[in-house]
């Protein structure tokens, strides 16, 4: 076969490649991904068995422990909304009330339940909005 | 002091943008003059952000909480340790940190290319002074580190527990010298196509650099993994955050860019996709960079959203329009000196090597990216887990580690099939015999963790064997004894073997990862005193009870200890004790917290046991059952806030003292039930001695050759010669 023929080839069959491994990608991603929520929105709407990736505070006060369990209600950042979260699994250092956690959730009756391990508080530690304290 | 520092670091944005100036002025109008000067620039920038930088860490050694960032980040009880690398734990003191290391390089890639490149050397010193200006322009109009607070307030409110850690510490700076790095080859890139002169040099000028980049940014994440696994009591070390994300993206692109400028400097092959390459790890870094301060992505790091957002998204779309439009406008130049002669050749390896790499930077990309893509498609934001990456990332890397076997021994332009076979009969029957001996012990059951151990085994194969047939003709040629040839070996071709030994690191490291993912058992249980359970692969583990104490420093309780006390053993044989614990510091900056609840309303953090070995790690965290100690210290904050104002202080503080002390013994005397997270994960040493072995691999090459200096010795005298010789001529004509 001419080379530079030969060439043209290689190159088609490597960008069609491409395209279908980006295809596969781009499909995957929408059909494996967890919607991501508030509490308010997860109040206004949230279908049963459909898996959610949660995202708001921890409210003060409102965390049990039971033997490996913890209930407790996430609320949203801004707001009072809030959802009661039944979760087994680790926790990291840092979960406590008032913190913000990321839980990946599944809808029972009135209950969300969080999926094992899935729990992770947001580290505190860095590059935090700019405190309320005035400087000058 | 807050107004020196102010003044160094309005003073280098000044500098910056007069280098800007000059290095263009200069370069347009053809004034050397005006280069030189901006070149001094440079170097002037570099003392005056290291005389701003030691001007912040003062002010935390001193105490001086009359800085906002100081009475944010720093205590008077904050070990000095801490409080010297608390300065880059903030948002301005980190920006600060990125100014000061970019401002070093660019001083010493500049001064190391000063009699090279003179037409390149102007534009990379405005793109680097560029980044300067950048930098410092936040540092003086957006946040200062040097911030005053009206009223200094007597302490502050201290560094994180979490971030009490010496990787912690050493992983910002580690970092941000990759970030920085990657902007020389960027800068002499941009420098390159704007003069049109797209030849090797560039690459070979900042070479180095491009290493060191690509090594800090390794240890960077190394050390970042190590604390994960080692400090947050979750016994992870990778979990696809979009802040570990971010510094993986450049780093894999930049391993891209490491090898395929090797096929320019042998071919001159692949310039565009050079070019392309080394313009993309620059902008990812920026973009690593921009993506832990934005607050756009949900991430681990409750990096809030800043005022920073907006300018650092104008510096990516001004660094990806231009390196657009300079690779589209310079492509006449950019064309390759020869074509692929054959996919059987070490230059396809390497394209292939490339395309795995890229592949997975974006995989990584569209995954750390994907609430936004989504959120913009469909209107929700949904985001991507852990099996999705590994779905992508697990295949692209068996392709990564089998390519890193071969690449290095298949020959240039075309190999034959004799070549074939003399480089990889061994190597395959590596693999092969792997495959065998692995099969009977279960591994069969884990067919992708069964192909890296396979994989592995051949490219360590290959790898062995460039180095047996090496040290054998070193022996042949000069009768050295195989350790000395072995050693001369590395040191006479330090690229070569550096990169032998960075491959040989990769693929233990693979191995880790490989099996301490594929095989790990994870048990999260709740234990009472003298009870014990099946952690995996026949241990077993007995809680046999509960330890506290407190841990105190000159100037007061650090933190109350509460732990316990596990036997493991396997067929009724003790294997280790191990001693978790979790450490509660007391609340900083909380007038109003109860006096003793004070000490449990704080930070708290797990401090794990582990029994670490080659083969396998046996890794603890316990979650005490504080519940009964808090409804006590409920009862104590009444005592104490009755008592206070009728006792002296120095009563207040003894008895104060006394109540601490009886609640942590009485929380080892009552034995209550505790929650363990138990992992028994196989080669996860192998991860760290793996990634040791990468950098080693990585200075080795990075390291000065004999050759070098040879070379520019005779270069140097064969100019001498030449001069000589010119001077000679006309005496002679």
């Amino acid at each position: 076969m001419d080379p530079a023929r030969k060439r043209r080839v290689r190159l088609v069959v490597a960008l069609s490649a491409a395209v279908v491994l980006a295809a596969a990608l781009v499909y995957t991603s929408f059909s494996a991904s967890s919607e991501a929520r508030s509490p308010s929105q997860l109040l206004a709407s949230a279908d049963p068995g459909r898996t959610y990736q949660l995202t708001g505070k921890v409210v003060n006060g409102s965390i049990e422990k039971h033997g490996t369990t913890y209930e407790f209600r996430v609320r949203d950042r801004d707001g009072t909304a809030s959802v009661p979260i039944r979760y087994t699994g680790s926790v990291a250092d840092t979960f406590r009330a008032g913190r913000e956690v990321i839980v990946t959730v599944k809808r029972q009756g009135t209950t969300f339940v969080g999926e094992k391990d899935s729990l992770v508080t947001k580290c505190p530690s860095k590059f935090q909005e700019q405190s309320k304290t005035q400087k000058t | 002091m807050a107004d020196l520092g102010r003044g160094l670091t309005f003073l280098a944005f000044a500098v910056a943008l007069y280098g800007i100036g000059a290095a263009l002025y200069g370069a347009i109008a053809g004034r050397r003059e005006w280069v030189t000067s901006a070149r001094r620039a440079v170097y002037t920038l570099a003392a005056l952000t290291t005389g701003a930088f030691l001007v912040l860490e003062l002010a935390f050694l001193r105490n001086d909480f009359s800085l906002a960032v100081v009475q944010s980040h720093s205590s008077i009880t904050t070990p000095t340790f801490y409080k010297a690398a608390a300065a880059w734990s903030s948002q301005e003191g980190s920006l600060l940190l990125w100014l000061w290391l970019l401002s070093v390089w660019s001083s010493l890639v500049i001064f190391l290319t000063r009699h090279r490149m003179r037409d390149v050397q102007p534009y990379a010193i405005a793109v680097l002074l560029g980044f300067a200006a950048f930098f410092g322009g936040l540092l003086v109009f957006a946040v200062s580190p040097f911030d005053t607070l009206p009223i200094a307030p007597q302490d502050g409110t201290g560094l994180n527990p979490l971030l009490r850690h010496p990787s912690m510490m050493i992983h910002p700076p580690m970092l941000y010298s990759g970030y920085t790095l990657w902007a020389v080859p960027f800068a002499f890139a941009v420098g390159a196509l704007i003069v049109r002169r797209v030849d090797a040099e560039w690459i070979a000028a900042t070479r180095r650099f491009s290493l060191g980049a690509w090594i800090f940014l390794g240890v960077g994440i190394l050390l970042g993994a190590r604390w994960s696994y080692a400090e947050l009591g979750w016994g992870g070390y990778w979990a696809w955050d979009p802040v570990e994300n971010a510094s993986l993206l450049p780093w894999l692109t930049g391993t891209a860019f490491l090898h395929s400028i090797m096929v320019q400097e042998k071919r001159g092959m692949l310039k565009t996709w050079n070019a392309s390459l080394i313009l993309a790890t620059g902008t990812l870094a920026i973009l690593g960079t921009f993506l832990v301060r934005s607050g756009i992505l949900d991430s681990i790091h409750a990096f809030g959203a800043s005022t920073l957002g907006i300018p650092f998204v104008i510096l990516i779309g001004v660094m990806i329009a231009g390196s657009v439009a300079l690779v589209v406008s310079r492509r006449d130049v950019l064309r390759t000196e020869h074509k692929l002669d054959s996919l059987l050749s070490r230059e396809a390896m390497f394209l292939a090597n490339n395309l795995v790499l890229v592949g997975m930077a974006f995989v990584v990309f569209w995954g750390t990216f994907f609430p936004l893509i989504s959120e913009a498609l469909t209107g929700n934001k949904q985001s991507l887990g852990p099996p999705w990456y590994d779905k992508y990332v697990v295949p692209l890397a068996l392709a990564l580690i089998l390519l890193s076997g071969i690449g290095p021994v298949i020959a240039w332009r075309r190999a034959t099939p004799k070549n074939a076979r003399r480089n990889f009969l061994w190597p395959i029957t590596a693999g092969v015999a792997t495959t065998i001996v692995l099969i009977p012990f279960g591994v069969a059951g884990r067919p992708l963790a069964l192909a890296m151990f396979a994989f592995a085994a051949f490219a360590v194969g290959t790898i062995v064997q460039e180095f047996v047939r090496g040290v054998r003709a070193r022996k042949a040629m000069t009768g050295e004894r195989a350790p000395l040839a072995f050693l001369t070996l590395i040191r006479r071709n330090r690229r070569r073997y550096g990169g032998y030994t960075v491959h040989f690191g990769m693929a233990v490291l693979f191995v880790g990862v490989a099996a301490s993912s594929a095989f790990q058992h994870v048990h999260t249980v709740q234990l009472k005193k003298g009870q014990s359970t099946e952690i995996g692969r026949g241990y077993t583990a007995r809680y046999d009870g509960p330890t506290s104490r407190i841990d105190v420093t000159s100037d007061g309780v650090e933190r109350l200890v509460f732990g316990a006390k596990l036997t493991v053993s396997k067929d009724d044989k003790k294997v280790a004790v191990l001693r978790p614990e979790r450490g509660y510091y007391p609340i900083e900056g909380a007038p109003f917290a109860g006096a003793v609840g004070r000490y449990f309303d704080g930070e708290s953090t797990s401090e794990i046991a582990m029994k670490a070995g080659l083969g396998l790690d046996i890794w603890s965290a316990v979650t005490p059952d504080l519940d009964p100690t808090l409804a006590i210290v409920k009862k104590g904050d009444t005592v104490f806030k009755q008592a206070s104002g009728k006792l002296s202080a120095q009563d207040y503080s003894t008895a104060l003292g006394t109540t601490i002390r009886s609640l942590t013994d009485n929380y080892a005397k009552s034995a209550p039930p505790a929650t363990f997270r138990l992992i028994v994960s196989p080669m996860v040493a192998w991860i760290w001695l793996g990634a040791l072995l990468v950098f080693l691999g990585g200075l080795i090459c990075i390291w000065p050759t004999a050759d070098l200096a040879h070379r520019r010795a005779t270069a140097g005298y064969a100019a001498r010669v030449a001069r000589e010789l010119g001077r000679a001529r006309p005496e002679r004509a």
